[in-house]
């Protein structure tokens, strides 16, 4: 099946009971950029993920997955996103290497699963015990490890800074850059922007569910240029 | 689909086998209420026969609903209900995996109180195993089956312990009836294999209606 190289996202709608969560918002993702999704907190960016995912039904407006010419669609678009969420999405008994493999399993991928906690840094010694003893940023290594398991051609990212320490963090953005290169359309909804700065290369910024500010460049934004858009925008 | 839901329940079944958390409370407190039945109901051997099907029965109720809430908070735990919903499979496999785990977990539990009810109040529950053994594992499946679809539908819903049994045993209702007119039917002091027999169809077509119904609803219930 493709990777995905585009995503249209044309006026999306989101409401929880009477409370908007997202108004009519329209992005276009593409691959081998990384899209810093921002604004402050409430003003919809994980719902904006969620529905991104699949796994929020917007009330109107659509999405389509685009794939070489072609569009995606259920299982097809499943397989090709990558989602690092609040949550670590791991089983708190099994250990790293289980979640792991039960992760390649269901998406039927015959993956290196130490090479990859490798490269999100999870230390050997803790591999081979149950999640549930995990640190908060040893976690954080393990649901980023469970995300770029599959390379995904749709790594969604919120706030994968969390609970990792700054030289942590800026690895991590290192490494994300890195995958950018290689076609995947990354989103990273974050605040910690000197993580993401000289990096990211698309912006687009919330506020009270609607998208006001979208920005791309043909280079990355320095930490100075985000901060000045955030602040302009998002409140 | 049967092979990620297999892999699913697989999986569940691993991580109680590991934390036993699940199984040995449902078989604690099955044990209890046997208990609990042997000081509340007489100890002679006609009451025995007319209320042994109604405690198996509320037995495998109780301990069931203990199964469905816990085995579903923790897919709550860590959001995996999210990542399972996001695996490129069907989504349909994630409600049969969640349900196939749970019949085998109310199974175990009929296995521990089922010998049980036998040995403690005497009652005749081995005088035809095969259409015991039948209807119990239709009803753990129909409970399983109905159960995990409620379960997962309340996941987010704050109040879910209280809602789960009062939404689900109205519409387990018929399931228990059948089961406790079959068990009837097999422990009377003159069996009635032709009622048990009739019982036992029920169960079959009440499962499988449901499944039906289940597997149409089920992604609709639990996407956001």
């Amino acid at each position: 099946m493709g990777r995905l190289d585009r995503v249209q996202i044309d006026k999306v709608a989101k409401r929880y009971g009477t409370e908007r969560a997202l108004a009519g918002v329209s992005l276009e993702l593409h691959g081998g950029t990384m899209c810093a999704l921002l604004g402050h907190n409430g003003a919809g960016k994980t719902t904006l993920l969620g529905v991104v995912s699949t796994l929020v039904r917007p009330n109107s407006g659509t999405i389509t997955y685009h794939s070489a010419g072609a569009d995606l669609r259920d299982e097809a678009v499943r397989r090709e996103i990558g989602l690092l969420a609040h949550a670590s999405l791991c089983y708190a008994e099994l250990t790293a290497i289980e979640n792991l493999e039960f992760v390649a399993a269901l998406y039927g991928v015959a993956a290196d699963v130490t090479k990859v906690l490798d490269q999100v840094g999870l230390e050997p010694r803790a591999r081979d015990r149950a999640a549930r003893t995990y640190s908060r940023g040893m976690l954080q290594r393990l649901a980023l490890a469970r995300a770029l398991l599959t390379r995904p051609s749709l790594l969604l990212l919120d706030e994968p800074f969390t609970g990792l320490d700054r030289g942590g963090a800026l690895a991590l953005g290192e490494h994300l850059g890195a995958i950018k290169t290689d076609g995947t359309i990354v989103v990273v909804v974050t605040h910690d922007l000197e993580a993401i700065a000289g990096r990211t290369d698309h912006v687009a910024i919330l506020r009270r569910g609607k998208l006001v500010c979208e920005e791309r460049s043909d280079s990355s934004y320095t930490y100075d240029q985000l901060k000045d858009l955030y602040h302009r925008n998002a409140s | 689909m049967l092979r990620h839901a297999f892999r699913i329940a697989w999986k569940d079944l691993r991580i109680e086998v590991r934390s036993k958390e699940i199984f040995m409370t449902m078989a604690f407190f099955g044990a209890l209420l046997v208990v609990i039945y042997s000081f509340a109901f007489p100890n002679d051997q006609t009451a025995i026969r007319g209320s042994v099907p109604g405690m198996l029965w509320v037995s495998i109720a109780f301990t069931g609903t203990i199964a469905l809430g816990r085995a579903f908070d923790r897919e709550r735990e860590n959001d995996t209900m999210r990542a399972l919903l996001l695996a490129p499979v069907p989504r349909l496999s994630v409600f049969l995996g969640k349900a196939i785990a749970m019949a085998v977990l109310i199974l175990g539990v009929a296995v521990v109180v089922v010998p049980l009810l036998a040995l403690w109040l005497n009652a005749p529950l081995f005088a035809y195993p095969l259409e015991l053994a039948v209807s119990v594992g239709l009803g753990a499946l129909g409970m399983a089956v109905i159960g995990s679809v409620f379960a997962a539908t309340l996941l987010k819903a704050r109040s879910r312990d209280v809602l789960l049994p009062v939404v689900l045993y109205p519409i387990l209702l018929p399931l228990f009836v059948a089961g406790t007119k079959c068990t009837a039917g097999l422990v009377a002091e003159h069996p009635n294999l032709e009622a048990a027999h009739y019982w036992i169809s029920f169960l079959g077509i009440y499962d499988a209606a449901f499944l039906v119904l289940s597997l149409w609803v089920f992604e609709s219930l639990v996407i956001e």
